[in-house]
């Protein structure tokens, strides 16, 4: 069992979600007292008589000012069982893209709704999103049972039709759970509650204790974007000649037999090389330099794969983008587009379809591309790039829209046709 | 006892994924940017940065220089510690003295004497002239608020300016490392990792620290709730009365404004039980300039601060 989950909250505003991440973060006990003391004090000065517990997270001034949160804030904490990166993400609207940037990299994703109010077209909006990302796990906290009298059929109706909505955009039943809760009171947050007998299944901190993750399939192909090239030249080490990055997925052990792209070259594994000595086996997550048995031209943005089961090699790429940026795309734009570690021109040959947030369906052939919309596009490249589906190898899947002008980050870019698994 | 082993497990695989993420920041920033330089104080996130740095580029040097502002408040102990360090590995350490601002005039002394503001102008009037574009700090997200929402990699303007409504999202894990002519990039490799992440990696690594990380017997005088030590900062006053303590220091930084905390932790174990049983962050417990506002570290950040 990974020891590590990284999460990411999503809902709607005044949810509770801000009250819920306190509620984590106390009592897991990893709030100090210090902290809660400068809670305490600004709660004071705003005139409240109970300490406002989104003031935690919530550290921008302009977000105190206003009472929301603006930006994504990441929050550690941890038990004797695991470690959480908690990705606390804004419910606004208009801040959706921080919701795609902080469940980029979360196995796991914390839903909100209120109970009083059940699912909401925000609800399904933030599912999609988190399905479009393919994160893996869902949990919906119906928050705030205390306000309806912790009535059982209420949360039952919401998480059947929540099991419904997730089902239709891909989630299996066993990776959807439903948790009633009651953040501002504690119920089924770190405690069981006393509220709700007819509930049987886990508290949400026990869940997301014992959550199975599974990074990376163990069978997924090997796939090592070379990032840097150290060559020390140093007496000790003359001749040395390793290629450093981060394994993207699947595994490498001395001996395996590898292909180098976008040349076509072939090698066997020699030594995989860290500062602690050599590895027999390295994996996905691990920063490891690999050291090839034949002398080849290899240098940054070059991708070392398998060779047994090969990316696919394209200038032509088929993409959901997920619109980040406040300028909009048209049709025949100019970008740069970010792989692994290549970073290659693009012209953006066609949008082929809008994702529609209102009704969940699709349209076709829009004008453009604005803030916050997930749309389907073709781009065409100035080279040859080595790509998976981001279905099946989200880490070589996975590109960024940069503009060339300024080198904003315009978009998140997901290979393959994920896009007509959403609300169709 | 099945739950301590889990325990000390999640903490150990914890460990080498925070290591391999830092690793994986310098090794893209040492791909794409000309002139990266590592901020090292010889504090405790600092040193582990340059630990950090040496793994990802073994066998071959670390293809960076350092570069220490000091403000002439420094401990002697940490001074003579990051020398050491400089000399052993081999490394070119370029230091901005805070004094030779003041003493030709474009900074001035402030009333209350502490100097930790004043770091900001020699740092960006270095980073420019030096050219540099990729500026490495041992910032964590868990030290504040307004760190909780920084980036790993953050884009300063020319001024050296952090406009937090207009930061870059971060997605997977993709750098944009862009930036015009004038601007850089602050990159925070131990973004994710937390005060106790950092000890139990000090322990399992063998990390050399400055000896003032341990417990000591010290002069102390007590100022605005904190026990600070004689130095050139000013102090004691006359009003302010000397007492011999056992102490050591959570974090290390200007002598006018970082205290002491009393402590008889004297081993890296020891400092990770009292950690982990402290009610007080580490900033909270020792560090002054963070109180002078609600939002005191956004708006230095803004000014260009770390």
């Amino acid at each position: 069992m990974s020891s590590l989950l990284r999460l990411a909250t999503a809902g709607s505003v005044d949810d509770g979600k801000s009250t819920l991440v306190g509620r984590l973060l106390y009592d897991t006990k990893s709030v100090l007292a210090d902290q809660l003391d400068a809670v305490q004090r600004a709660s004071v000065d705003r005139g409240l008589s109970t300490p406002d517990l989104s003031l935690l997270v919530d550290g921008l001034r302009s977000e105190r000012e206003q009472g929301i949160t603006i930006d994504v804030a990441y929050r550690y904490f941890a038990t004797p069982r695991r470690s959480f990166v908690l990705a606390d993400t804004p419910g606004h609207v208009q801040y959706t893209r921080n919701t795609v940037t902080g469940a980029s990299t979360a196995q796991l994703a914390v839903l909100l709704v209120d109970a009083r109010k059940g699912v909401v077209e925000q609800t399904r909006r933030h599912a999609a999103v988190l399905a479009l990302l393919g994160v893996p796990r869902l949990v919906l906290a119906v928050n705030k049972v205390d306000l309806i009298g912790y009535d059982e059929e209420a949360f039952t109706v919401i998480a059947k039709e929540f099991s419904a909505h997730a089902a239709s955009l891909g989630y299996a039943e066993g990776s959807v759970l439903a948790i009633p809760v009651s953040a501002l009171v504690g119920d089924n947050v770190a405690a069981r509650s006393e509220n709700t007998p007819w509930y049987q299944g886990p508290t949400l901190l026990e869940h997301l204790e014992s959550v199975p993750v599974a990074p990376d399939p163990h069978e997924a192909p090997f796939r090592f974007p070379v990032q840097y090239v150290i060559r020390p030249r140093t007496p000790e080490h003359p001749d040395y000649r390793g290629y450093a990055g981060q394994i993207a997925s699947g595994t490498v052990r001395p001996g395996d037999e590898i292909v180098v792209l976008p040349q076509g070259s072939r090698s066997t594994v020699e030594r995989i090389d860290t500062h602690d000595g050599p590895l027999d086996e390295a994996g996905s997550g691990s920063s490891v330099t690999v050291v090839l048995a034949d002398e080849l031209d290899i240098s940054r943005g070059d991708l070392i794969a398998t060779a047994h089961a090969r990316p696919r090699l394209t200038d032509e790429l088929t993409a959901a983008l997920c619109w980040l940026s406040g300028k909009e795309l048209r049709q025949g734009a100019k970008v740069l587009v970010k792989h692994g570690t290549r970073t290659v021109q693009a012209l953006v040959e066609e949008i082929t379809a809008r994702f529609d947030e209102q009704t969940l369906s699709t349209v076709d052939s829009p004008e453009s591309l604005e803030l916050n919309d997930i749309g389907s596009v073709r781009l065409r490249l100035s080279e040859e790039i080595p790509v998976d589906d981001y279905a099946k190898s989200p880490r070589t899947g996975a590109f960024l829209v940069i503009d060339p002008k300024d080198g904003d980050t315009l978009a998140a870019g997901l290979v393959g046709e994920r896009f007509s698994t959403l609300g169709a | 006892m099945t739950t301590l082993e889990a325990a000390t497990d999640a903490a150990r695989d914890n460990l080498i994924a925070l290591e391999s993420e830092a690793i994986h920041i310098f090794r893209e920033v040492a791909g794409e940017f000309d002139r990266p330089v590592i901020l090292f104080s010889g504090g405790k996130d600092s040193t582990l940065l340059l630990h950090l740095a040496i793994k990802a580029f073994w066998p071959a040097p670390v293809p960076f220089p350092l570069l220490h502002v000091d403000t002439g408040h420094n401990f002697d102990e940490v001074i003579e510690f990051r020398d050491r360090v400089v000399e052993r590995h081999g490394l070119r350490l370029i230091v901005a003295h805070v004094q030779d601002w003041i003493d030709d005039g474009r900074l001035t002394e402030r009333p209350d004497g502490t100097r930790n503001p004043l770091q900001t102008q020699p740092l960006l009037d270095t980073i420019t002239e030096h050219k540099f574009d990729a500026v490495f700090g041992g910032g964590r997200r868990d030290e504040e608020r307004a760190r909780a929402k920084e980036r790993i990699f953050s884009l300063r303007n020319a001024f050296g300016q952090w406009e937090p409504r207009r930061q870059r999202p971060e997605l997977w894990n993709l750098y944009n490392g862009r930036h015009r002519p004038g601007e850089h990039v602050r990159v925070f490799p131990l973004s994710n990792w937390t005060e106790a992440d950092v000890w139990n990696y000090i322990a399992r690594e063998g990390v050399e620290l400055p000896s003032i990380y341990y417990a000591h017997r010290r002069e102390v005088y007590r100022r605005d709730g904190m026990w600070l030590t004689e130095g050139p900062w000013g102090g004691p006053r006359e009003d302010e009365v000397v007492k011999e303590l056992t102490v050591r220091y959570r974090t290390v930084g200007d002598g006018s404004c970082t205290g002491a905390v009393e402590s008889t932790a004297a081993s890296v174990a020891d400092v990770i039980a009292e950690v982990q049983a402290s009610r007080l962050t580490e900033r909270g417990a020792t560090r002054a300039d963070d109180r002078l506002s609600e939002a005191a570290m956004e708006d230095r950040k803004r000014e260009g601060y770390f």
